[in-house]
């Protein structure tokens, strides 16, 4: 199973650069995408799809309800767009659209959403993204999809164009640690477990799968196996994996360069009050908006480095056994 | 639910296109649209919900489109190269529906499940229920930015098909529409031709009032945009107008069809009380006499 990931994790790659390649490649596998841009095609790099196939790209301005409006015309005309700007756009300025004409219309328009996270670390808070998931979420049949490294990307791109119905592919700004060796083979909808381990399971989406895994090594080195589980797919969630692991391994946590409210934390938190309650915690940011900075440095400093999961892995643990004690005392 | 009509097969018969429009013709079509404005009293008084005004001011727009102008096809309702009709006004779906019934989509005794539990109706369009919608509607302003990207598709296909969208007047309030029209004057989509249902009324009061929009012919034609005015309850008019904007090269094409909100019934004309106000007993009996005057007056 370690197979499926590096060790040690390979080089940071850039994400705009791998997603402007899989997107050039998507352009020749199938001539029904097509391209659209809020005018930010130079920032994550769609512009490599436009010099490639002119005639299948759009640059509506910065106008972002036109930019899922059109695409939407473009949909039901059996194209298959793309539609291209910075995260929070969707999840703000432009929901409306994606609400009604994607998630309740059927729209069958894809939504890459760039510079996701803390990754546009240096324009700060007004284009970091912490809340699209939440949001996202919360919108019947709304497929979400966050790649953790560049081959990730390359591999789940494909799978969004060809998925029935609207997806927002959730991309970082920066450069990634390789994490995945070419076994990997994800599926949306189907989480995976990267590293086996019985004492407690931290489940992580994008960036924080490198440092999920980085955790889970700092702790094998003191005896606790913290099994790592990728997510990639928000929604439809893998509730069937997520339980599983709760029943083995009695403790989870989740880390995510989101709020900790309503993304992947909020989402395992439902699964698990209903189908199988034991100790979570919650990386990710803490109900705050961050500040402009280096990207790794802020992602440590807003409670997403890779002690920050360790720590939350030990109180998870703690809990367990302090519950388990518990019980025991009860029953004798 | 079987396919049948009430209605005898003239009145349902769709006229071929083509620029000829012979005086019976547009006798019929006019009085056809005083016909579907009873069947939109029926179900929104039957229902107690919905939006009268604005559908009776779009009557005789989307009789001339269904009934003349669109290659549509109810038998191929996903027919590739149909015409698209984007109706962005969705609050006015009454009169959509009853055209679209009319037209052979549905039938015409599903018209009364409107906005019921278990109907194809809803409340507003939703494309996956009613045969012949193309896009969801209600919240304002989509129309010409998706008939913006239907009319890129179209031209990417190398497809004749044509885009129509029906706008309110008091969508035009909307930020998107003009995005929209930014978009579709940039790609110079001829293909593409917007209808504004301009009645000069929306829900709190005259759009004069509440946001000015004129001068709105020099709006679309400073947004680069072939502008056609027209008096929006006149067939022959509005079938002209959709012959004149086919017409046109190089530019998208806005109809300001100037009309009626409540058109056809004195009391409720040209006020915000009717957009979606819900008539008693005695206004349905007197509104249904007016429309049924209205309709005789159109017939030979």
């Amino acid at each position: 199973m370690d197979s499926l990931i590096r060790n040690p994790l390979g080089n940071p790659t850039s994400m705009r650069k791998a997603y402007g390649e899989a997107l050039v490649e998507l352009g020749h596998a199938r001539q029904d995408v097509v391209v659209l841009s809020a005018d930010v095609q130079s920032s994550d790099f769609s512009y490599m799809f436009e010099a490639a196939f002119p005639e299948r790209f759009i640059n509506v301005g910065i106008a972002e309800p036109a930019l899922v409006d059109v695409a939407v015309g473009l949909a039901s005309s059996g194209k298959v767009p793309i539609a291209n700007t910075f995260a929070f756009l969707f999840a703000t300025r432009a929901l409306e659209m994606v609400r009604t004409h994607l998630a309740f219309g059927g729209a069958n328009v894809k939504l890459a959403g760039a510079y996701a996270g803390l990754s546009d670390s240096f324009d700060g808070p007004t284009h970091q993204t912490i809340s699209d998931l939440a949001i996202l979420r919360s919108l019947p049949n709304m497929t979400i999809v966050v790649p953790a490294d560049a081959l990730a990307l390359r591999k789940l791109l494909p799978q969004v164009a060809a998925w029935q119905g609207p997806v927002f592919f959730r991309l970082c700004r920066n450069e990634v640690p390789e994490v995945f060796t070419d076994r990997y083979e994800p599926k949306i909808g189907e989480g995976v477990t990267l590293i086996d381990g019985d004492d407690a399971t931290v489940i992580a989406c994008g960036v924080m799968v490198a440092r999920a895994i980085e955790a889970s090594r700092q702790l094998a080195r003191q005896d606790v196996g913290l099994r790592v589980v990728e997510l990639h797919t928000l929604k439809p969630i893998d509730s069937e994996l997520i339980v599983s692991c709760a029943q083995e391994t009695g403790a989870i946590v989740t880390a995510e360069e989101h709020s900790i409210i309503g993304g992947l934390g909020g989402a395992v938190a439902e699964c698990l009050a209903e189908k199988c309650p034991v100790p979570l915690e919650r990386v990710g940011v803490n109900d705050t908006y961050a500040e402009s900075g280096p990207y790794l440095e802020l992602l440590d400093k807003y409670g997403m480095s890779v002690e920050a999961i360790v720590a939350a892995a030990q109180r998870a643990l703690a809990r367990k056994q302090a519950s388990s004690s518990h019980a025991t005392s009860e029953v004798y | 639910m079987t396919v049948l009509s009430t209605q005898s097969a003239a009145s349902t018969s769709v006229y071929p296109y083509g620029p000829h429009h012979p005086e019976a013709m547009v006798a019929d079509l006019s009085r056809r649209a005083y016909d579907y404005r009873t069947h939109v009293l029926r179900m929104v008084y039957g229902r107690k919900s919905g939006h009268i005004g604005g559908a009776f001011s779009s009557a005789e727009i989307l009789t001339a489109l269904y009934f003349h102008h669109l290659r549509v096809d109810p038998n191929r309702a996903d027919w590739v190269d149909r015409d698209r009709l984007v109706f962005s006004k969705g609050h006015a779906c009454a009169m959509l529906y009853t055209v679209l019934a009319h037209r052979g989509f549905f039938p015409v005794e599903e018209l009364p499940t409107f906005r019921s539990l278990n109907s194809r109706l809803q409340g507003h369009p939703e494309p996956q229920k009613t045969p012949g919608v193309e896009v969801a509607a209600g919240p304002l302003g989509h129309g010409v930015a998706i008939g913006a990207g239907m009319a890129l598709a179209a031209r990417m296909d190398g497809s004749k098909r044509k885009v129509y969208v029906i706008l309110g007047d008091g969508e035009l309030n909307s930020g998107v529409i003009w995005e929209g029209m930014m978009t579709a004057a940039k790609f110079a989509l001829d293909n593409l031709v917007v209808i504004v249902d301009y009645n000069g009324v929306q829900q709190t009061g005259t759009t004069r009032h509440v946001m000015p929009t004129e001068p709105i012919a020099d709006k679309w034609a400073a947004f680069n945009w072939h502008v056609i005015e027209i008096h929006g309850h006149n067939m022959a008019q509005i079938l002209d107008a959709l012959d004149r904007a086919d017409e046109v090269h190089g530019r998208p094409v806005v109809i300001i069809a100037r009309t009626t909100k409540g058109k056809g019934v004195s009391f409720m004309e040209n006020s915000p009380t009717w957009h979606g106000g819900i008539p008693d007993a005695a206004q349905f009996e007197t509104a249904l006499d007016e429309l049924n005057e209205g309709a005789r007056a159109w017939t030979a």
